[in-house]
């Protein structure tokens, strides 16, 4: 079994009218089937209203399925025993800083999460250090969180994820708010993650670039997993991915483009190397 | 109506040692009809200089004209600037409120006080502007999709009938085709009503293939101000200032090292697609 694991999972909700009676019952998640294993760099893509958070929200016990299970690290989440460690071991990364920092000072936000844990506090200041230098805002370990760029507050959040050491961190969205160079610190530092601690990282994202390296890419559609596979089997298919409201890299497009036009490139470029390998 | 800024500075918190120069001596000329992209990365003062278009913010020196007045004049009617230099903020349908669409887009109008009839034409052609239909004018916001909602967001600013549009990363959250569909409705109403637009921004895709003029701004000042091409060509500087240029244009930058002979100021996938089509002579 993965690192997290789900089987047939199901999630409903009821909707109701303003006097609280039953409108209707939507599927937010239908029946996926996913299994991550320990230090895979896993990419979720879908529109809005695919069901991606509903089915981030489940690995770390957030939601609870309507049928099916989740296990995280082997723990079934629905069990009131495992919540703590399911939430250690699968740190969420949220869209909107706002909503997560809520220390006076960032180094103390950033303790937030191990002091809770028990951690000793020679080693919280440890592992606050290291979390600030991963994602480069050590030199803003003193300020308010109040008085930082939502970019920067974002990075900060993750900071307080990492603090925790997690097996897994799950983020949603995290680049939505960043501009390029914030996108790319944060990317690259959820790389170094994954590839220097083997941290398994599960991606949710509407940028197509932040995911070329990702091992494996999940589409959602409906509540439903509607293609899977390596990231050059998922953007070599175009035309799919604009039916499903999405993308593909900016290189990829240009490659598709010529094609169009009667050049004779392959499918699924995702590199420039490999569109000038194909043009040269 | 034109909006100057003059020599405008904004420093927050000025009594104490935190004190941050936020805006340091910003002149600009905000045209009628132009299509604007403001750049910068996160915290380079993007969103201060935006409020204090509309005179939420108040310079600490200097001013702005809005139509030739100061709009910190005593006498100035700054309700008035308000309807006409719309804002809409980051993530701006967190502020819808009311029980259905429409409600939700004539409370601007309503608090300009229009006439009923007037406020609900008003409404009803704005909603019509960004692309909503009308099966869900009697909805509930809350049960739309998210880039439905920005739009009832948006038509809400609309609504006010603004010269000046300034959208604070009106697609920030949205799916590519949701990005696509918004700037393309934004883009529309600039042509069709003439409104500048000043968008914020952080995918140098999207503001390369829309805008007329860039705005980079960096520490407070502004680094650049041109057309998008002349800007993209100092993309060394751009990114020593955390922006970049669009992808495709290093793209076409790594080609031309590896021998193709391509025109590198190219910001588009179509301009890059042609111009590879025409060096190698397909077509």
């Amino acid at each position: 079994m993965g690192i997290i694991k789900t089987d047939k999972l199901v999630f409903e909700y009821i909707r109701r009218d303003d006097e609280g009676n039953v409108e209707g019952i939507t599927r937010a998640v239908d029946e996926v089937d996913l299994d991550v294993k320990q230090g895979d760099f896993v990419a979720i893509l879908g529109h809005n209203g695919s069901g991606k958070s509903t089915l981030a929200k489940h690995i770390n016990a957030i939601l609870y399925p309507t049928e099916g299970t989740v296990w995280v690290d082997g723990m079934d989440t629905s069990e009131d025993k495992n919540l703590w460690d399911v939430r250690q071991n699968a740190g969420m990364v949220f869209q909107n800083p706002d909503n997560q920092i809520i220390g006076q000072v960032v180094e103390e936000d950033v303790g937030f999460g191990p002091e809770n844990m028990g951690v000793p506090t020679a080693e919280i200041w440890e592992r606050v250090e290291e979390s600030l230098k991963a994602v480069g805002m050590y030199e803003f370990r003193k300020h308010s969180p109040n008085k930082l760029s939502g970019g920067q507050k974002q990075r900060v959040s993750i900071a307080g994820v990492i603090a925790m050491h997690p097996k897994c961190i799950i983020l949603d969205e995290p680049t939505a708010m960043l501009d390029p160079n914030g996108r790319k610190e944060v990317i690259r530092a959820v790389r170094a993650l994954n590839l220097a601690e083997g941290i398994t990282v599960l991606l949710i994202t509407h940028y197509m670039e932040e995911i070329i390296h990702a091992d494996k890419v999940f589409v959602m559609d409906k509540g439903k997993i509607a293609m899977e596979g390596a990231p050059k089997e998922i953007f070599s298919q175009v035309e799919r991915l604009k039916e499903l409201r999405l993308d593909v890299p900016q290189v990829t497009l240009l490659a598709h483009e010529l094609q169009k036009s009667g050049m004779k490139i392959p499918d699924g470029i995702l590199t420039t190397d490999e569109l000038i390998d194909a043009l040269i | 109506m034109p909006l100057i800024l003059d020599h405008v500075n904004y420093i927050y918190g000025g009594d104490t040692e935190l004190a941050v120069h936020a805006l340091n001596d910003i002149n600009l000329v905000i045209p009628d009809n132009q299509f604007i992209g403001l750049i910068g990365h996160t915290g380079s003062g993007k969103s201060t200089l935006v409020q204090h278009l509309n005179g939420l913010l108040k310079p600490t020196s200097g001013a702005i004209y809005f139509n030739g007045e100061d709009i910190h004049d005593s006498d100035f009617d700054k309700k008035k600037l308000r309807s006409k230099v719309g804002l809409v903020f980051q993530y701006p349908e967190h502020q819808l409120f009311e029980i259905d669409v429409f409600s939700d887009v004539c409370f601007g109008p309503k608090n300009l006080g229009l006439s009923k009839k007037e406020t609900e034409l008003r409404a009803y052609e704005a909603l019509k502007q960004v692309g909503l239909e009308d099966e869900f004018f009697y909805q509930s916001p809350f049960d739309l999709s998210g880039g439905q909602k920005r739009r009832v967001a948006i038509a809400g600013v609309l609504a006010m009938k603004p010269d000046i549009l300034v959208l604070d990363e009106p697609t920030a959250g949205l799916d590519p085709k949701g990005r696509d569909e918004i700037l393309d409705q934004i883009a529309k109403l600039h042509n069709e009503m003439g409104i500048t637009v000043i968008l914020v921004s952080h995918s140098m895709e999207d503001v390369a293939k829309y805008v007329e003029r860039i705005i980079v701004m960096n520490k407070g000042s502004v680094l650049y101000d041109n057309a998008p091409k002349e800007v993209f060509k100092h993309y060394k500087e751009l990114e020593a200032v955390g922006l970049a240029a669009p992808q495709v244009t290093y793209i076409m930058q790594a080609l031309k090292e590896r021998g193709l002979p391509v025109n590198t100021e190219v910001t588009t996938i179509l301009e890059a697609r042609d111009e590879i089509l025409r060096v190698k002579g397909v077509k």
